[in-house]
């Protein structure tokens, strides 16, 4: 209770809990602006990607340093390379407790790497570059990850067009839910994975 | 006997001062059974010896009463019971009042024979407290030089020298003067005692010689083999699951040791134990082991004041791993591992030269991944490998190739393999190298399991090309996806995963294929990591192939049911029911099925069953909740349907409480999951404990219930879980009060399935056997459809047919309604057939239907009475009694039945010999039979020649009921012939024939007084029966309410009374 005022912090809870997309209990997103403000310093500050990128991986053991960048991407929604207190708990919502929907929004615009609104095979070979072990040699490892790609756009691609479109993306998932992370992992997926470090 | 009941014979200490007891254990029981074996039939075997009086008698409290003992020679003396009968003015039998119970005394082995005899199924109770009351009895029998020494026993040649000493004394003295009578007799007797000496000593060795075959079998423990087990297993232990056996094994105690290597503390040395053992496991409580000279077993562990409870609890073990393996199956699995772990470490240097020997299985697919490592061994070590075709050769010669340390040297090659990334930590083992199986066959479980199983799939014979031309596109396609399984981080293994699930994976080549590219250990070792993705993923693929009864097999052989009832108890639900829904499939069979239940998989299963809402509910998400919980309990159910095919997890389950939770789901509006819960239901319905469930559970009403769904395979299950319940009376009874037989009915309309026609049928059958019901089929007209079912039925549909018609035919009008509907013919017909349970319903329905006269005319223009006689020829018991039930009623009915005996070329004398039979039910029936072919006299006669006078009589020993009745309704009617009568009392039927009058069945004294009467007409059985007390049993049996037998005691008396005044008459005249 530090850096924000009591009256303050009611309010921002109170508009949050307004959006569709916040699945917190009251008490929750209160906790996540105190914490907020705690990185940062004050609720009208903005959390840099550095930070982000600390807490992705103290809390929910994510690793791979293109994809933090990516799940940093889908919480920014506003592109301005900041988060704001709202990103911050609209993105921790849709990615803790949100429906298949939004989870599906989640992770295609993290996987499009241009954000152009399709993954390519040349986004999909760069998100799957590290999937399989190194094998021989440099050109094998290409050889196997084209193929990967190929299996993906197999089962992924229904319109055929040799790109991923967001309702190529929905459609599959939802045959197969297995598929929603099909390029990475950007999502917590285990119950001991939660905000515990900061809070 | 004094030594064998000595030595082997278990006692109790004689702690309590009476002197011990023998313990109630498998060995004394043997060794009491050959005793009464022994003793049984003595008498007839050694009359003379079994007449000898013994030096004192053998006393001991009785559980007889003088009613159940009284008999000729004996008379009651106020409470006591007496013999006749003395030897130095002691009565050679007495059975004495003290207190409260009863004290039998016998003085020779006569008497004893008769105690047994009447102490029928007590005999043993009698055995065991002569034995504990007379620790030798063979002292008690022929003197104390006869007593069971240490040692050399040398009372037998110092006697038998005697003897002959006093032969030739007596032959020197007959030389002498006119032989010495006295001597004579005395030597007569000693010759006596040393025929029974011996005759005991052989039973002696008997016995010895059947326990050393238990005692061989329980090596005793010493405190170095104790220390040498203890210590290896204390170096298999540690924390680590994964490596170790055992968390930890420690001596309980203070840590003392004794001089002679014990532990234990010196008043419990006297009982053999040598040191107390404490082994904690991975999986469960602490085990506290006592290690006994007798071997390894649990005890009750420490108190709360850390005392320990030395109490045995389970079986003893021979050996320590033993014990731990059955306790705890994370042991047994790891135990075997660890032996390998241990040679490796003695092969290590040699590790690189053997390597390059194979072995080979059978099955190419293990050298085919077993290359694939080789070649994968190649490219990270960097020595050289040599021309391996060049040392080909050697692999057939290679005698001892060790493929358990082979697959370890392979593992730490892939160590540096395994890559630490940071956030996928598959640990991918070695894969195609476990070829041990990781589901143990045991021998000893096999043959335990229960009768359901013998379905059991059969071993599935490999049918597969060898040429690798001839593989499908698919074929490699999976391998290259397998590839991406093996090498793949978790992104990559979930779309190799879901891209396997786009193949069809009903079809066998792909299942086949996965199997044999390796992809089979890849699936079920994801099933070991942390990530939740790849373990749905692959067990949605393991779900579909398990379909294939190789892969099942495989699938068991790899491990994958430990890990999955592992997963059975994971948060997920979906996991949950892929998992249980995986075992459902693969526990299909036996091996499979122990193995699930030695890994605690039963529990776990069960748990799953209990759907309540236990987990908090959020928001909207209830309904999800719900629904999901159901479907749980629905691959729970599934699973367990699967895994109660066999006797020991149905214990189990019950053990687990499944039967209330069974109860409840059966209340589920779903038929997704009201079919399995049905299916585990009737699968159990075989163990009387669920049967008596079902009942008092309430679960009738709900298998009435669904007798209406609209779907067939639930139907069957129900009607096949009436079918198995209706055994009990309780259970028909509701079955027609929840109005089930309707619908029972109804289903019989279903021909086209065979299954649930025969369940219909079957239920239908068990629910027949309440008369209330057969009422209630009347009304339904269930006669006419049933014997419509008589024609083109499956074996198993018509056994079930005919039990039902049988069993309706009980009832006079069904009878009739048998005829008119056309039944007897096709029922004659089947008796040509030769299925045994056929048999046996379709004689017995044949004989219900004869008891009809006019039922009775059209069986014999079928030539049906010839059918049944022939059918006496049969091997099995059952189809003989049956058989022989069914003749009666048609010799009965039969016009000119003598006429038609006689005509059948020599089946007198066929249903004579069956009286050689050792089946009770075979000899009431056959006895019956020939109560009824004894009507006539011509036949009579014939049956005469074929001696079933002595046949008869020999029988008359027996203490069955059943076989009374009929054995003297036989008697009283083979009486009317020649002399028989005579020859009845000659083979001393009478006296027992007498005791017949003691039974509580009134069947029985109604036919015994009728052969009473008969016999009686002879002097000489007058006076047998006069001796063994007939007339007091008779007198009140004139005052019963059935006539006939008044009539017949009456009779009785009226000829023994006669014959007495005849004789007063003749001596005063």
């Amino acid at each position: 209770m530090s850096n924000i005022k009591r009256q303050e912090l009611t309010k921002l809870t109170e508009k949050l809990m307004k959006r569709k997309e916040c699945h917190f209990q009251k008490h929750e997103v209160e906790r996540l602006i105190i914490m907020f403000c705690k990185l940062t310093g004050g609720c009208h500050e903005k959390l840099d990607r550095a930070k982000f990128r600390d807490i992705l991986h103290k809390c929910f053991c994510m690793t791979d340093d293109m994809l933090m960048d990516r799940v940093f991407r889908s919480f920014d929604t506003d592109t301005d390379n900041y988060l704001s207190h709202e990103e911050w708990v609209i993105g921790l919502s849709i990615m803790l407790h949100g429906t298949y929907e939004e989870k599906c929004n989640f992770c295609f615009v993290a996987y499009d790497l241009n954000s152009d609104g399709w993954i390519s095979r040349e986004e999909m070979f760069q998100l799957l570059k590290n999937s399989i072990l190194k094998q021989v040699s440099e050109e094998d490892q290409d050889e196997n990850i084209k193929e990967l790609v190929e299996i993906v756009l197999k089962k992924m691609d229904r319109d055929h067009d040799s790109r991923l479109s967001l309702q190529d993306f929905k459609g599959t998932v939802k045959e197969e839910p297995l598929l929603l992370e099909v390029l990475g992992p950007c999502l917590p997926n285990k119950p001991e994975h939660n905000l515990g470090p900061y809070s | 006997m004094g030594q064998a009941l000595q030595r082997a014979a278990q006692w109790t200490s004689a702690k309590d001062g009476s002197g011990g007891k023998l313990e109630f254990t498998k060995i004394n029981e043997e060794l009491l059974n050959t005793i009464i074996k022994f003793l049984e039939g003595f008498s007839s075997k050694y009359p003379e010896e079994a007449k000898l009086v013994f030096k004192s008698p053998l006393t001991w409290p009785s559980s007889l009463t003088p009613q159940t003992m009284s008999g000729p020679g004996l008379s009651e003396k106020g409470d006591d019971l007496v013999s006749d009968a003395t030897e130095r003015d002691i009565p050679l039998f007495a059975l004495k009042k003290e207190s409260v119970a009863y004290e039998c005394s016998a003085m020779t082995l006569d008497y004893c024979e008769q105690v047994l005899r009447a102490a029928s199924d007590k005999k043993m109770h009698e055995v065991r407290a002569c034995l504990e009351a007379n620790r030798d009895p063979v002292v008690n029998m022929l003197g104390e030089r006869f007593a069971t020494v240490e040692g050399d026993d040398n009372s037998i040649f110092r006697f038998m020298e005697e003897i002959t000493k006093e032969i030739e004394q007596l032959a020197k003295q007959s030389a002498e003067n006119e032989g010495n009578t006295e001597k004579q007799q005395e030597l007569d007797e000693k010759k006596l005692v040393l025929k029974l000496r011996l005759s005991l000593l052989r039973l002696d060795q008997q016995l010895l010689n059947q326990s050393i075959a238990h005692i061989t079998k329980e090596a005793r423990l010493t405190p170095v083999i104790v220390d040498g087990e203890f210590n290896i297993l204390r170096d298999l232990s540690g924390a680590d699951e994964r490596k170790y056996v055992l968390e930890s094994i420690e001596y309980w105690g203070d840590g003392y040791v004794f001089k002679n290597g014990c532990r234990a503390h010196p008043q419990r040395q006297l009982h053999g134990d040598i040191a107390y053992i404490e082994a904690r496991p991975f999986d469960g409580n602490p085990l506290y082991i006592t290690a006994n000279t007798s071997g390894y077993y649990m005890n009750k562990g420490p108190d709360n004041r850390g005392d320990l409870d030395y109490e045995k609890e389970g079986d003893s073990y021979r050996d320590l791993v033993t014990l731990l393996k059955d306790k705890s199956p994370h042991f047994a699995e790891a135990i075997d591992k660890q032996e390998f772990s241990l040679k490796v470490q003695e092969r290590d240097d040699h590790r690189v030269p053997d390597s390059k020997v194979h072995d080979v299985g059978d099955e190419d697919d293990q050298e085919y991944s077993y290359r694939q490592e080789q070649r994968r061994q190649k490219q990270i070590i960097e020595e050289p490998e040599k021309d391996q075709k060049s040392k080909k050769p050697q692999r057939k010669k290679k005698l001892e190739p060790s493929l358990k340390w082979k697959t370890l040297g392979m593992e730490e090659y892939k160590e540096p393999e395994k890559r630490s990334e940071r956030a996928f930590k598959i640990k991918k083992k070695t894969s195609s190298s476990r070829l041990k199986s990781k589901t143990p066959l045991d021998a000893e479980d096999t043959f335990s399991e229960s009768s359901t199983e013998s379905e059991e799939e059969e071993e599935a014979v490999e049918r597969r090309s060898e040429t690798n031309a001839d593989l499908p596109s698919e074929y490699w396609q999976i391998q290259k996806l397998v590839k991406y399984l093996k090498g793949g981080n978790q992104t990559a293994t979930i779309i190799a995963l879901c891209s396997m699930r786009d193949f069809n994976l009903a079809q066998e080549t792909c299942q086949l294929a996965i199997r044999d590219v390796g992809g089979l250990e890849v699936l079920i070792n994801l099933l070991d990591t942390e990530e939740v993705k790849c373990k749905i993923g692959s067990l949605k693929i393991l779900k579909e192939i398990s379909r294939n009864t190789q892969i099942r097999r495989a699938i068991a052989d790899l491990g994958g049911l430990q890990t999955m009832v592992k997963i059975l108890r994971d948060a997920d639900k979906e996991l949950k029911c892929l998992a249980a829904e995986t075992i459902a499939n693969v526990a299909k069979f036996r091996r499979a099925r122990r193995t699930v239940r030695q890994h605690g998989g039963i529990k776990k299963l069960v748990g799953l069953l209990d759907c309540s809402l236990t987990s908090p509910v959020q928001h909207s998400q209830q309904m999800k909740n719900e629904t999901d919980d159901v479907e749980v309990a629905r691959c729970g159910a599934l699973a367990l349907w699967s895994c109660s095919k066999s006797r020991k997890n149905k214990e189990a389950m019950q053990k687990a409480g499944a039967i209330p939770l069974l109860a409840k789901l059966l209340k589920s509006p779903h038929e997704n999951m009201l079919i399995p819960v049905v299916g585990t239901l009737q699968e159990c319905a075989s163990e009387h404990s669920y049967r008596l469930a079902i009942r008092t559970e309430g679960m009738v009403e709900d298998l009435v219930k669904n007798l209406n769904s609209q779907t067939d395979e639930l139907q069957m299950h129900c009607a096949s879980a009436i079918f198995k319940c209706a055994e009990e009376k309780e259970t028909r009874d509701l079955v027609r009060q929840y109005g089930g037989l309707d619908p029972l009915v109804s289903l019989l309309q279903k021909t086209e399935n065979k299954e649930l026609l025969a369940a219909a049928t079957g239920a239908i059958w068990k629910c027949a056997i309440s008369p209330e019901n057969v009422q209630r089929f009347q009304e339904l007209k269930a006669i006419e459809m049933l014997v419509g079912l008589l024609n083109d039925q499956p074996e198993e549909v018509l056994v079930n047919v005919v039990g039902a018609i049988g069993e309706l035919a009980k009832a006079t009008p069904n009878r009739l309604q048998i005829r008119k509907s056309g039944g007897i013919p096709p029922l004659v017909n089947l008796l040509t057939g030769t299925n045994q349970a056929l048999l046996v319903n379709v004689t017995k329905a044949v004989g219900q239907c004869a008891e009809e006269p006019d039922n009775m005319t059209i069986i014999d223009k079928l030539d049906g009475v010839r059918l049944l006689w022939s059918l006496l020829k049969n091997q099995n018991p059952e189809v003989q009694a049956s058989a022989a039930w069914a003749i009666c009623p048609c010799i009965e009915n039969a016009k000119d039945a003598g006429e038609m005996v006689r005509s059948f070329v020599g089946g007198l004398e066929l249903i004579v010999s069956l009286l050689k039979s050792e089946n009770k039910e075979v000899l009431a029936s056959v006895c019956a039979a020939i109560a009824n072919i004894a009507k006539d006299e011509e036949n009579l006669a014939v049956i005469t020649d074929h001696g079933v006078v002595p046949m008869l009589a020999r029988l008359t020993n027996t203490t069955d009921d059943r076989l009374r009745r009929h054995l003297a309704e036989a008697i009283a009617r083979c009486c009317n012939w020649g002399n028989n009568r005579t020859s009845f009392g000659r083979e001393g039927a009478v006296a027992p024939l007498v005791k017949y009058l003691k039974s509580g069945d009134d069947m029985v004294h109604r036919s015994t007084a009728r052969a009473l009467y008969q016999l009686s007409k002879n002097p000489d059985n007058c006076i047998t029966m006069h001796e063994s007390g007939v007339v007091q049993p008779l007198l009140k049996m004139v005052g019963s309410h059935d006539e006939e037998l008044q009539e017949a005691s009456a009779g009785c008396i009226g000829n023994i009374r006669r014959l007495a005044l005849a004789n007063e008459k003749a001596r005063y005249s």
